[in-house]
């Protein structure tokens, strides 16, 4: 585990390392053209900000109206066959909407049920395994003014879906 | 996503209507709002950043070989996208930041990934096959060390917080490997 802290604080200053020295060596005037590439960074989040403003819209008023608790009962019938502990199906939910969101529905459970408790532990598993999907999206796609997603929610959906399962699975084998 | 954008609202306002919150779309329209313009203005400092270093690293030629190095995985998973296509290095540095949890930078190398791919894009309104490949890796894929969760456990008083790395390690293999599966058949068509 210690192995793995150092690789994560270590990789941003290596790749930074690693690309200055290599524009010198290659005679680069490497000041100038960090400025150059630099500019582009106004641009780009200028562009991203309506999007945002679209889906910070959309994904807070579903989160503090309280749709996604009536989205999980309305749930639960097709996900207890599953094996989907009703005690995660929140964050399961969540997840693919808010990262803030699901931190918020995570520590509820890891306080109700216990950090090292079945639901608290395949809580974690599903936490640390999924992204938010339609933030992403919006973010990305709206950069590019990409108006049509084809197969990428269909995608996203059924890899969360995978997580999600794989979450409950592999708790269920590895950690009892 | 004119559908999903629709859908999220209309059941948030519904669901607050019936329980009677109705004042919440009012406080998100003041608060979410504001909340995006500051986070797209937070995101400024670190994209101009990555944008900068990622110039030096094209002009070097280092892209390039980068790009080289990681041919046999860039071939499989983005058959359309040339080798040494800037484009391949924006996507694995984007993928690297992932996994190192730096989120921020990992949306400015992602940013500059999607605008590298839409060069390359013929309709411009549609995503490209790489476009919805590489976002469907991008959103299923994870920090190796989720501090904000190993946190959580230890404040909760967890006898072995970091158990959870393996078992999300393990999660988020699978869950990557269904996206690139379902990809890979949805490639080349059109629509559905």
């Amino acid at each position: 585990m210690k192995v793995l802290a150092m690789i994560s604080i270590m990789a941003i200053p290596f790749i930074m390392t690693t690309i200055i020295l290599h524009g010198l060596i290659k005679g680069i005037n490497i000041y100038e053209t960090f400025i150059e590439g630099a500019k582009e960074g106004f641009t780009t989040a200028i562009k991203i900000m309506p999007y945002l403003v679209a889906i910070f819209l959309a994904i807070g008023i579903l989160r503090r109206s309280g749709g996604l608790n009536y989205l999980t009962s309305l749930l639960s019938p097709i996900t207890k066959p599953l094996g989907i502990p009703p005690e995660v199906l929140p964050l399961a939910l969540m997840r693919p909407f808010s990262g803030s969101g699901s931190l918020g529905i995570l520590k509820d459970i890891i306080t109700t049920y216990g950090p090292d408790s079945f639901v608290g532990r395949v809580a974690s598993t599903m936490m640390g395994s999924a992204e938010t999907i339609f933030f992403t999206m919006a973010v990305y796609f709206g950069a590019v003014g990409i108006q049509k997603s084809r197969h990428t929610v269909v995608a996203a959906l059924l890899s969360h879906l995978a997580a999600v399962l794989a979450s409950v699975l592999i708790c269920r084998i590895i950690l009892f | 996503m004119n559908f999903i954008w629709a859908f999220i609202i209309l059941i948030g306002i519904l669901v607050a209507t019936l329980t009677g919150k109705l004042n919440v779309t009012n406080e998100v329209i003041l608060g979410d709002a504001q909340e995006a313009i500051v986070f797209a203005i937070s995101l400024t400092g670190i994209m101009s950043v990555w944008l900068g270093l990622m110039n030096i690293a094209k002009k070097s030629g280092l892209i390039k070989s980068f790009g080289n190095l990681m041919k046999p995985l860039t071939k499989l998973l983005f058959p359309t996208v040339p080798p040494n296509h800037p484009a391949l290095s924006a996507i694995i540095m984007n993928m690297v930041a992932n996994m190192m949890g730096a989120g921020n930078s990992a949306t400015a190398l992602g940013l500059k990934a999607m605008e590298d791919l839409q060069s390359l894009n013929k309709n411009k309104r549609v995503a490209s096959d790489a476009m919805c490949m590489f976002l469907v890796i991008n959103m299923s894929s994870i920090q190796l060390i989720p501090l904000t969760v190993l946190k959580l456990r230890k404040d909760a008083g967890s006898i072995f917080p970091e158990e959870i790395i393996i078992t999300s390690i393990i999660a988020t293999a699978i869950s990557t490997i269904v996206g690139i599966l379902v990809c890979k058949v949805f490639e080349g068509r059109e629509s559905y």
